[in-house]
């Protein structure tokens, strides 16, 4: 595994944080997964390596978290909320926005790798439907209009670079 | 033997029947003994708890205590103490008895509970029971068919999952028959200690995996085939080969070494097809070794002896045996017995010994155990020897092999099973041989070559070979006789707990064969040549088996009195249900 | 009449202007004064405390808080761990992530005065994945308030310490569900355990005493001790004690969260006063109490409860108080707190298919009739939608949840069957009536749900 220092660092940390090594399995795919962009099998072995677990005990794990990816995704994640209170406010179309807007499909990267646009479940901010989490960052009242929006920065974004 | 402490009893109600239990027992063994059916998945008396399938849910309830007084509270109607039942629905695999318990499986909310379990099994469960192998000793069959509803109401499309995965090198995985009982996965961390097993995806996409480039070919991989209550595992061995219900069983013992695991042979016809284990909770509960389940091919393997031979030429029974007696009255005789022959062979080997005031020696088979049902000493009746006094001593160890038990005894190796064991115990025979004093060797289904006698000591003596199968001694025999093995014949082990064991035959020897009995009888001058009259002669002169007749041994084995061998030097180490007498003497 | 005002406790400073959600502004509005309070009473006096608040637990269930401490098994010799329910999914639901972002040392407060009442020496706040600032947010918080002596070893000069670990999930709903959180905050797959014999109080975390509460029910535990047991439960009404934040999401004027004393303010107000009515041409159809898997609420239709007095009364929706009891007694629950309304312009078929798509995704798999039942009402739901729809789905829907409520391991049977028992209970005629509905043009208006 070819992790960065501060990754390390960070997740010899957080094993100190529970009684039981298992315990820190969730916090170090997330640490992974931020540092490499997704769970290999080496990441599941490595993981098991150093909690002394079985491999298959990570790979269940990662498995049943739709957060964690076994592949790359685009440059970024797109995650429109298909839940009800959304839906109720124009989740569909949202999603369909973005879609329409990268040219791609839900679960997919777009064709020009830039972002991986999913419909997942509750993002529990129902009151400010629909609601869209671009990386890390939430936004909400995300009408079509304001998808179209953000689509275009995410596009200016990455022509600058 | 200490007297295993009275567990603490309770009165239990199921269905309004009353039975004192121990306290603990769960609701579903409970029911078992009242003769009360609470049908289950995913319990398994030897796994740990997880009540996932839902299958065995029952109504429980307590009687009614006063909450303030603590006094019971009576029902007027009945006079009895009033019952309080839970509204909703237990599970009865973690429903255990206190005192008062009281269970219903009969009422119509239970019936519509197994009906919707049922239901829910299979609206994704493939209907191909025509070409699967589990049918006829399927739980999802038995139970639809007892507490199912009798048709579908499912018109969706069901989930696509992998068909066909091989699991390991004996194991075959069907996703879509799986009902995720975790069963298998259970086996292999709380027994097998071979944790590869798991559950990925989620929800009724929940799939059952080995680690990718894992496998699960441990030694008791195909345990998890037994256990599998529908035909998601199967043995790629036996699959497609034979209906279940075709087979008939017979009991037998494992012959892989001195556990003695209980088992099962399957066969038709005069063909074995495969053989599981036979739940016996003091010595293998409901688990055996895949090697074990092997062992049968030894029966219709190219090797088998089938015609008696004398002086490499074939010949008659008779004139085997007659050639045998004429060898022996030269004197200068070594018996070759076997820890692998049965009580009853090694009692009329003993016999012929005394018949012949010879040296008796015993092949040791001595490997490394794997801690679980495969113990260091690979002879399963190296104590019936001591029994019938066939040896009074353990057969030595070769050199060999002690240095390398105490080199690869501090690294627990997994694949104990997988070593061959180092065959030995010929030391002074060898010698006598050397020195002159042996001219004539009989052996019973023993390879003296292999058990580390050289070609030229094996030239220098006339050879009786009676065995199964072709080998260096039975080449270099003079006189050869085939016999029978394990599955073709009726017997007792002694294993090494001290339990004596039967095994019965479960198809006929080959034409050719005769019973090493009857050889034995006939060259030991004896009349008996049959189980009952060996035994008859075995009550009168062994005190130790003095109260026993072969017919009223349990299935499950009885315990001997072995307190006059407690000194001896037994190769086992800790085994499932066996601690060595020094390491019980240390923790006592 | 206009409706009665907000009573803002745990609120109190959220989105006020100027509030920041660092240590000193917190501090500088009184904060951590009741920790200060909390290590000089007696642990056992605040847990009586907790008990003659009356106050209720505030993630879904409304189990008394004080009654759950008293369950904790003390004398096991193992260590006692506080477990923080942060994982807020049920749909709907969103005030804990408002205190965990805007008021993180709030809740900080109340995890000490509570493990100090309890004898916690280590806790974990359980986040949701899909919070990650969250996650960032209360690291920090919890650095600097153990920087300050308010966590941590030997907290205020006492002898006393309790350490605070942030720990995020990874999307599952599942991880709400009190053992299935303990089982995934283990590194394991979050299925729920078997009560009996596994219940948090007696075997939790690692197999020992464990409490596990929801994040507004811990603030609460500071504003308890603030005003005493007794004067707490003076807020709201008789065993509804206390405010609770509502979140108000869907078909209304203007969505977004209210606290209120329990019990004061009725869903009629709620809707129509303090979230401005319905959208425009539009009329309030059905409306969702408590979170998703609350069983709906149809416009129009009446309850007759019973009295103390053995005289009874006939509520509308509109007339229903916003507590535990009266919620419970209208066949509903308040749950979450969250409201989900729907208006005329959706059709009742196809937002159930939204739900039952949700828990189909988010059941766990462990036990049978969740497994196979929820996957099967969304792809009876999804055929009645995108294929063909027959009269008798709605029966047969209907039979499908009634074989898992009640019948599984954990409340996600339950959570799973009541939307869809009473959809149908309640809009059987849309149900059967779908096939027809589908030829003719949807309502204007009226969006995709599923």
């Amino acid at each position: 595994m070819n992790l960065k220092p501060a990754t390390l660092t960070r997740i010899d940390e957080l094993i100190t944080h529970y009684p039981v090594k298992r315990s820190a399995v969730l916090m170090l795919l997330h640490a992974i997964q931020e540092d490499v962009g997704f769970i290999s099998n080496e990441a599941v072995e490595w993981v098991a390596a150093k909690l002394e677990l079985q491999p298959i005990n990570v790979y269940e794990v990662v498995t049943f978290y739709p957060m964690f990816r076994q592949k790359p995704i685009g440059r970024r994640h797109i995650k429109v909320c298909r839940t009800l209170s959304c839906a109720l406010m124009g989740g569909y179309k949202t999603c369909e926005t973005f879609e329409k807007e990268f040219n791609t499909h839900r679960g997919e990267v777009s064709p020009d790798g830039e972002v991986t646009v999913e419909f997942v479940e509750c993002l529990a901010s129902c009151g400010t439907a629909p609601v869209v989490l671009i990386d890390d960052d939430l936004h909400e009242n995300v009408s079509s209009a304001k998808a179209k929006q953000l689509s275009d920065q995410i596009k200016a974004e990455a022509k600058k670079r | 033997m200490i007297a295993p402490p009275k567990p603490d009893l309770v009165t239990v109600n199921i269905d309004g029947k009353e039975i004192a239990v121990p306290k603990g027992t769960n609701a579903i063994e409970a029911a078992r003994l009242v003769g009360v059916d609470v049908p289950y998945y995913c319990y398994h008396p030897k796994l740990s708890i997880v009540g996932n399938c839902r299958m065995c849910l029952i109504e429980m309830g307590m009687p009614a205590v006063d909450p303030a007084t603590k006094a019971p509270v009576m029902d007027p109607v009945t006079g009895k103490q009033k019952i309080n039942w839970i509204p909703r629905p237990q599970i009865g695999c973690a429903t255990n008895a206190s005192p008062g318990l009281h269970i219903r499986t009969n009422t119509p909310q239970i019936k519509d509970c197994r009906e919707g379990v049922m239901e829910f099994l299979l609206v994704n469960h493939p209907l191909d029971c025509p070409i699967c192998d589990q049918a006829g000793e399927c739980k999802l069959q038995e139970q639809s068919t007892g507490y199912g509803r009798g048709y579908s109401r499912y018109i969706e499309q069901k989930n696509v999952k992998p068909k066909r995965t091989q699991l390991g090198p004996r194991v075959m995985l069907d996703d879509e028959r799986c009902i995720l009982c975790s069963r298998c996965i259970r086996f292999s961390k709380e027994i097998a200690k071979d944790d590869v097993l798991g559950f990925i995806d989620r929800g009724s996409y929940s799939t059952l995996t080995c680690y990718p480039g894992k496998k699960l070919e441990n030694n008791y991989s195909l345990n998890t085939v037994d256990i599998c209550p529908v035909g998601a595992l199967t043995s790629t061995d036996f699959r497609f080969k034979m209906r279940v219900w075709f087979l008939k069983q017979t009991n037998s013992i494992d012959t892989e070494s001195s556990v003695g695991a209980n088992t099962v042979v399957w066969s038709r016809e005069g063909v074995i097809y495969r053989i599981t284990p036979r739940q016996n909770d003091g010595v293998n509960d409901t688990w055996m070794s895949d090697s074990g389940r092997e062992l049968y091919k030894q029966v219709q393997a190219a090797d088998r002896l089938g015609v008696v031979k004398v002086s490499g030429a074939e010949n008659t029974l008779g004139a085997a045996l007659k050639a045998a007696t004429e060898l022996f009255a030269a004197g200068s005789v070594a018996v070759v017995g076997s820890g692998r022959s049965s009580v009853e062979e090694q009692f009329l080997t003993k016999k012929l010994s005394s018949a012949l005031k010879a040296q008796a020696h015993l092949v040791s088979r001595v490997g490394e155990g794997d801690k679980l049902l495969i113990s260091a000493d690979r002879n399963p009746n190296v104590r019936g020897a001591l029994v019938v006094g066939l040896i009074s001593e353990l057969p030595a160890v070769g050199p060999a092999l002690r240095a390398g038990l105490s080199s690869s005894a501090a690294s627990q190796t997994q694949a104990g099973s997988e070593s061959r064991p180092h065959l030995g115990g010929l030391g002074k025979l060898a010698d006598a041989i050397d020195a002159g004093t042996v001219k004539t060797v009989i052996t019973i289904g023993e390879d003296l070559a292999a058990a580390g006698l050289s070609a030229a000591q094996l030239a220098k003596v006339s050879i009786v070979y009676l065995g199964t199968h072709a080998n260096a001694t039975s080449a270099a025999a003079k006189v050869v006789v085939p016999t029978l093995t394990v599955f073709e014949k009726s017997g007792t082990f002694v294993n090494q707990q001290f339990r004596i064991q039967k095994f019965a035959k479960a198809v006929p020897g080959p034409a050719g064969a005769t019973d090493d009995l009857v050889v034995l009888a006939k060259l030991a001058n004896s009349t008996a040549t049959d189980l009952a009259s060996v035994w008859s002669l075995m009550a009168t002169e062994i005190p130790t088996l003095g109260t026993m007749a072969y017919a009223n041994i349990p299935e499950t084995g009885l315990l001997l009195d072995a307190t006059a061998y407690a000194a001896l030097p037994f190769a086992e180490g800790e085994t499932l249900h066996y601690k060595p007498a020094a390491k019980v003497a240390a923790t006592a | 009449m206009p409706a009665p005002q907000q009573r803002r406790i745990i609120f109190k400073h959220i989105g006020a202007p100027g509030y920041t959600n660092d240590l000193a502004c917190y501090v500088k509005h009184g904060g951590y004064e009741m920790l200060k309070k909390a290590v000089a009473m007696p642990p056992a006096a605040i847990i009586d405390e907790v008990k003659k608040s009356g106050l209720r637990g505030r993630g879904g269930a409304g189990f008394p808080c004080g009654v759950k401490w008293g369950l904790v098994d003390r004398k096991s010799g193992k260590p006692i761990y506080l477990v923080v329910n942060a994982d807020e999914s049920e749909p709907g639901t969103f005030k804990d992530r408002y205190i965990m972002h805007d008021d993180p040392h709030q809740l900080i407060e109340g995890i000490m005065i509570s493990a100090w009442a309890n004898n916690v020496k280590q806790a974990y706040i359980y986040i949701r994945g899909e919070m990650p600032h969250g996650a960032r947010i209360l690291e920090k918080a919890i650095a600097d308030a153990r920087a300050a002596n308010f966590c941590g070893p030997k907290i205020l000069g006492t002898e006393y310490g309790c350490e605070i670990y942030v720990h995020r999930g990874a999307g599952a709903y599942i991880c709400g569900e009190e053992t299935g959180l303990i089982e995934s905050l283990e590194g394991k797959r979050p299925y729920p355990r078997i009560k009996p014999p596994y219940f948090p109080a007696v075997l939790g975390l690692y197999q020992c005493p464990t409490i596990v509460n929801n994040v507004e029910t811990l603030c609460h535990v500071k504003h308890i001790v603030e005003m005493g047991g007794d004067n707490y439960a003076k807020i709201g009404t008789p065993n509804n004690t206390g405010t609770r934040i509502l979140c108000v999401s869907g078909h209304v004027q203007k969505p977004g969260y209210f606290e209120y004393e329990v019990g004061k303010i009725t869903m009629g107000e709620l809707l129509n006063e303090v979230c401005g009515g319905p959208l425009p041409g539009r009329k309030f159809k059905a409306v969702i109490p408590g979170g998703s898997s609350a069983k709906i609420l149809k416009f129009g239709e009446t309850f007759t409860l019973k009295n103390k007095d053995g005289t009874s009364r006939t509520l509308t929706v509109e007339d229903i108080p916003m507590d535990f009891d009266t919620l419970a007694a209208c066949g509903t629950m308040g749950g979450s707190g969250g409201v989900i309304v729907m208006d005329d312009s959706v059709n009742m078929v196809e937002a159930l298919a939204n739900i039952n798509a949700f828990y189909a995704h988010e059941s766990c798999g462990q036990c049978t009739p969740c497994r196979e039942g929820s996957l099967w009402m969304k792809k009876i739901t999804n055929r009645m939608v995108h294929e063909n729809a027959r009269a008798e789905d709605g029966q047969l829907l209907k039979s499908v949840a009634d074989q898992i409520a009640g019948r599984t391991i954990c409340a996600f049977g339950e959570a799973c069957s009541w939307p869809t028992q009473s959809f149908v209970a309640k809009f059987g005629d849309e149900f059967k009536g779908y096939a027809e509905a589908k030829k003719t043009a949807k309502p204007a208006g009226a969006l995709d749900l599923v």
